[in-house]
């Protein structure tokens, strides 16, 4: 497991095991790829809450491939379950009903000056990431879901505990803000 | 065995996709969508360095990312229907009232 962080296998079949879960790790990437762009580029808003919707479900299958089911379950249950329908529910009561709306931008310049900024930015994650030497933490523990909560409840238990007085807020206030102004 | 760099890749690319989306898109919603998108990245990345460097903190911090951004966006919609409601627009150049 030390040694593996840079290793790729040498070119195997596509019809063997190995070979499938590469198409599928491919085809993964695909589908978060293609839903990000269709959620940030579609001009009908419900086309972005398809796309988006999309590109959580891949992140979830990558989390699998990463061995952290866990995760992959709350990202189905969370992001696409519950922040994907909050925002289609938004856009359903909050759109003007002007049916599909042309690109609406500041300037012409605002398209290419954006682009700019997200290659920007990947270039140089992209090189953060592939120059930096990581180190190997010592293993602490089984990386199962007994271990997780163990974590949870002694190391950030504060953590823990105010992120759900935050939730709490959140619900509060969200309720609040939705009942406000309505006659 | 997939490298590292892979998932580094992909989650750089979440992100820029999530950066350019907000900076183009006018409409507040649509703007949360791209922020939600980000925070996606962020978290792959987390998950990818809990794998590979062998420590589970990464998946710890990605569950709180994911809470915050559930409260997030629970609020953040909940003033765009506000916003709406007050001033029958999502578009954020048309809310320009402190505008000199």
């Amino acid at each position: 497991m030390h040694a593996i962080i840079c290793q790729t296998s040498a070119n195997p079949s596509l019809f063997s095991a190995e070979g499938f879960v590469g198409l599928i790790f491919l085809l993964t990437i695909g589908l978060i790829i293609t839903g990000a762009l269709v959620a940030t580029c579609a001009r009908r808003l419900v086309r972005s809450i398809a796309g988006l919707a999309l590109c959580f479900t891949g992140v979830a299958g990558i989390y699998y491939f990463l061995l952290a089911p866990f995760v992959a379950m709350m990202q189905m249950l969370i992001y696409v379950g519950a922040v994907s329908i909050l925002i289609a529910f938004a856009i359903m009561m909050a759109t003007p009903e002007e049916g599909d709306l042309p690109s609406r931008r500041i300037s012409a310049l605002a398209g290419p000056l954006g682009f700019a900024t997200g290659s920007l930015i990947f270039a140089a994650l992209a090189l953060l990431g592939t120059r930096t030497n990581w180190q190997v933490f010592p293993r602490e523990g089984s990386a199962d879901m007994k271990h997780i909560g163990t974590i949870l409840l002694t190391g950030h238990s504060l953590v823990f505990e105010l992120i759900s007085i935050v939730l709490l807020i959140a619900i509060i206030g969200a309720l609040v803000l939705a009942r406000r102004g309505r006659n | 065995m997939i490298p590292l760099s892979w998932y580094m890749a992909l989650a750089a690319i979440l992100f820029s996709i999530g950066v350019y989306g907000f900076l183009t898109r006018r409409n507040i919603i649509i703007m949360f969508l791209s922020a939600e998108l980000m925070l996606n990245g962020v978290n792959l990345n987390l998950v990818a360095m809990s794998y590979y460097l062998e420590s589970m903190r990464g998946q710890v911090f990605t569950f709180f990312i994911i809470t915050v951004a559930a409260a997030e966006a629970a609020i953040g919609l909940g003033i765009a229907i506000c916003l709406y409601r007050n001033r029958r627009t999502v578009y954020v150049d048309e809310v320009n009232q402190l505008k000199g």
